[in-house]
């Protein structure tokens, strides 16, 4: 099988992680459950961008004794969507915080956690 | 029913777009020209070990100062919106910990901390950074507020340290601009020797200041939930 190497492994992960996510934004009535859909949604997408910067039998961009100084470019993966899925790991975290406290407020103003009751942006 | 079919569709819809991108992607052999750049001309431009630092600090650090400012943004929301009127906090019931987590965690908070400056310090020779060592500085505070319910700790100080790193990072880039070629420069200070703690120009001074802050609002957004819980 030609597909069957690392990269599309991880990328077919990454999608299954994805759709997994929005199944669970879409359909879950609990609010937690909903942030949790989010969440797994975000990480299904940094899977996604990790793998898509991975070359074959290369190594992590970090210059050490592994990789010579003079022919990095030949030696390691490709460090820049690593950097994106760092920025996105840490704004990731920062909105999942938001939401909670969302969902916090919203409990501690009508005691339910169902999206049900909420009727408040329905038409 | 009709709601139910809705949700498939989009399902079904988006699982159709990822797959395009699975069935078209066959695996790089190659960097793009952008990233050989940065992986052939990394060390002498930028001195830093990690070529990850050096895109996320130096190549690309005004993104970066964007995004810690989208986690000040979040964090301050977080402590406006959870706030509470300490004034009566005296009928707040609170269980005791275990001793095992009491002791445990007497251990393991200084060695956390102690991890987490050292990873944000070593940032650029090493895996890990700024926004690593602030998260694992983050969760040491954190099980520290789980094995002490009753420790009372105010916001002041970390307000504090928080405003200061994020200040002192905007003024090392605008020191670029002085003493250097453009904004966050990391020529500022000399290179140093490749490979050694001091080098790598401003990037360990930066992610210092990166640690510092993102360790302080991840403590904040954690203290603000633990307050609020005696409201719920």
């Amino acid at each position: 099988m030609e597909k069957f190497n690392l990269e599309n492994i991880s990328l077919s992960i990454g999608i299954l992680v994805i759709l997994v996510g929005l199944w669970g934004l879409l359909t879950q009535k609990n609010l937690i459950k909903i942030v949790i859909g989010f969440v797994l949604f975000d990480t299904g997408i940094h899977i996604v961008m990790v793998s898509i910067g991975y070359i074959k039998n290369r190594t992590a961009p970090i210059i050490d004794s592994a990789v010579d100084m003079n022919n990095a470019s030949n030696l390691v993966v490709d460090p820049i969507p690593q950097a994106l899925v760092l920025t996105a790991i840490v704004i990731g975290l920062g909105i999942t915080a938001l939401m909670l406290s969302y969902v916090l407020k919203m409990y501690q103003k009508k005691k339910s956690l169902d999206i049900t009751n909420y009727k408040d942006l329905k038409w | 029913m009709v709601k139910n079919s809705f949700i498939f569709i989009v399902l079904i819809g988006v699982a159709a777009i990822l797959l395009n991108l699975f069935a078209d992607f066959n695996g790089n052999t190659e960097l793009g020209t952008i990233a050989a750049h940065y992986a052939s001309k990394g060390i002498e431009e930028v001195g830093s070990a990690n070529l990850v630092t050096s895109v996320v600090v130096s190549y690309r650090g005004l993104d970066t100062l964007g995004e810690v400012t989208i986690l000040f943004l979040s964090a301050a929301i977080v402590g406006f919106f959870l706030k509470v009127d300490n004034t009566d906090n005296k009928n707040r019931q609170l269980k005791y910990t275990s001793e095992i987590l009491n002791t445990a965690s007497q251990v393991l908070v200084p060695i956390m901390l102690l991890f987490g400056a050292y990873v944000f310090i070593n940032g650029h020779l090493s895996p890990g950074g700024g926004f690593q060592g602030g998260a694992i500085i983050a969760s040491g505070l954190v099980l520290m507020f789980i094995a002490q319910p009753k420790k009372e700790m105010g916001h002041k100080m970390i307000n504090i340290i928080e405003s200061v790193s994020g200040v002192s990072f905007v003024l090392l880039g605008v020191a670029g601009v002085l003493f250097a070629s453009g904004f966050l420069d990391n020529k500022i200070l000399s290179l140093g020797k490749f490979g050694t703690l001091f080098s790598a120009g401003i990037i360990p001074i930066i992610y210092i200041f990166v640690g510092l802050k993102v360790g302080s609002e991840l403590t904040g957004i954690a203290l603000s939930l633990k307050e609020n819980q005696n409201e719920a």
